[in-house]
């Protein structure tokens, strides 16, 4: 047994290094959280926690179900592209309750300022007017519906569809 | 058991990895959505953008953004003929509430709406000591707010200032291109409420998205390409003084 002899300090340093790894490895488990690295440098399970996080605005879908009436009007006018909730506001809430959550009423007179008062910083090919000289104090929707706001719809559209 | 020693260095490893594997789970059922389908990007058509700030409103409504900051805003910028390289550029309270009216002068103007660029090789994940922030499968650069420290070394990095140290939460905070929203199929908050669709999310990876044409059609440019961020916010006739 000439080899084992004068080696008792090696196998007491071997276990050292044993135990030191053991320890490294049970902290290591404890600390890194359990899908760090499943994708990269980062914890997986972050991508599914920013996922959930909850709605605001419905989505334009979520209208037509109820409201196929306004949007085969809006679908005929100018507005066609523009989404309920632009002016509407966000309507997660109502859309998943329809009873109980019912939007506000909005005012004309600060919604339709926002796109359509005259700046020269707006593109030439977008409808805009002076405010003061247009409506004279007068109210958008007196002449204008909102979802189908040219004037020669107005009329037709006072009464239902277009 | 009788294991040699070959056995064993063989088994060792393959016990690591298993064990690995018990560790990271399984990974959670997401039936609509398959990350590696997507690869998000946004398309800003200038000419469009009438600085109405709705989507600036909607960000800050969807996502909860603090009053005062900014996931996404509207700079306008006014060039005069004289002066390409010093253009003036407003952006009050991040456009939000629109901007004050503009007199005809020699100068031309044009709205710029900014946000995450969601950069493919971006500075900003580069940078973050942790790995609280990182670019998704699906290529939106997200941060995880549980692992942020709040150290801001990745606000410094971004380019193009879209990051922030969220006030109250003190961690990073930004654009998640509504994540929430398009992992469930619906657009984000700024292209559902952007009135002239100067606005538009798309999605690399789908051959059927109009982008692909739209790419090979238009002068289209990101900003800073000189950074080489890989930037995936394409805007569609950029003027050359924006910066």
């Amino acid at each position: 047994m000439n080899f084992f002899r004068d080696t008792g300090h090696l196998f007491r340093f071997a276990g050292l290094f044993v135990i030191a790894f053991l320890v490294f490895w049970a902290i290591r488990g404890y600390v890194v959280p359990p899908t760090f690295g499943r994708y990269g440098h980062y914890r997986a399970a972050a991508i599914n926690e920013i996922a959930a996080r909850p709605l605001h605005y419905a989505g334009h879908a979520a209208c037509e179900s109820c409201h196929s009436d306004v949007l085969d009007m809006k679908k005929a006018g100018k507005h066609a592209g523009v989404n309920c909730e632009a002016c509407h506001g966000p309507l997660a809430q109502h859309a998943a309750d329809p009873l109980n959550v019912t939007p506000v009423k909005l005012d004309t007179a600060t919604l339709c300022v926002r796109c359509h008062s005259a700046s020269a910083a707006r593109p030439k090919t977008f409808p805009q007017v002076n405010i003061e000289e247009h409506a004279n104090g007068v109210t958008c929707e007196t002449c204008h519906q909102p979802h189908s706001p040219a004037i020669e719809n107005s009329a037709s559209s006072a009464g239902g569809a277009k | 058991m009788n294991l040699s020693r070959r056995h064993i260095l063989v088994l060792l490893p393959a016990a690591a990895v298993a064990w690995k594997s018990v560790l990271a789970g399984t990974p959670e059922d997401s039936p609509n959505y398959s990350m590696s389908d997507h690869w998000w990007g946004m398309l800003i058509d200038i000419p469009k953008c009438i600085g109405c700030g709705n989507c600036v409103r909607a960000c800050q409504q969807e996502n909860d953004v603090p009053d005062g900051y900014f996931r996404t805003w509207v700079e306008r910028y006014h060039v005069t003929d004289t002066n390409m390289t010093n253009p003036e550029v407003i952006s009050p309270d991040g456009g939000k509430e629109g901007f004050p009216a503009a007199k005809e002068d020699a100068g031309k103007y044009f709205f710029v709406p900014k946000l995450c660029n969601h950069c493919a090789d971006s500075p900003c994940t580069q940078v973050c000591p942790v790995g609280a922030t990182f670019v998704s499968p699906d290529g939106v650069v997200l941060v995880d707010q549980k692992y942020c420290l709040g150290c801001a070394y990745c606000v410094q990095a971004c380019p193009y200032g879209c990051r922030y140290i969220h006030p109250q939460k003190e961690v990073a905070d930004k654009c998640t291109l509504c994540y929430h929203r398009i992992t469930k199929g619906l657009t984000t908050a700024c292209v559902e409420n952007c009135p002239t669709g100067a606005r538009q999310l798309v999605d690399l990876k789908n051959p059927a998205d109009p982008i692909h044409a739209f790419l090979k059609t238009h002068s289209v440019q990101v900003l800073k390409p000189q950074m080489a961020t890989g930037a995936k916010v394409y805007y569609n006739d950029l003027d050359g003084s924006v910066h």
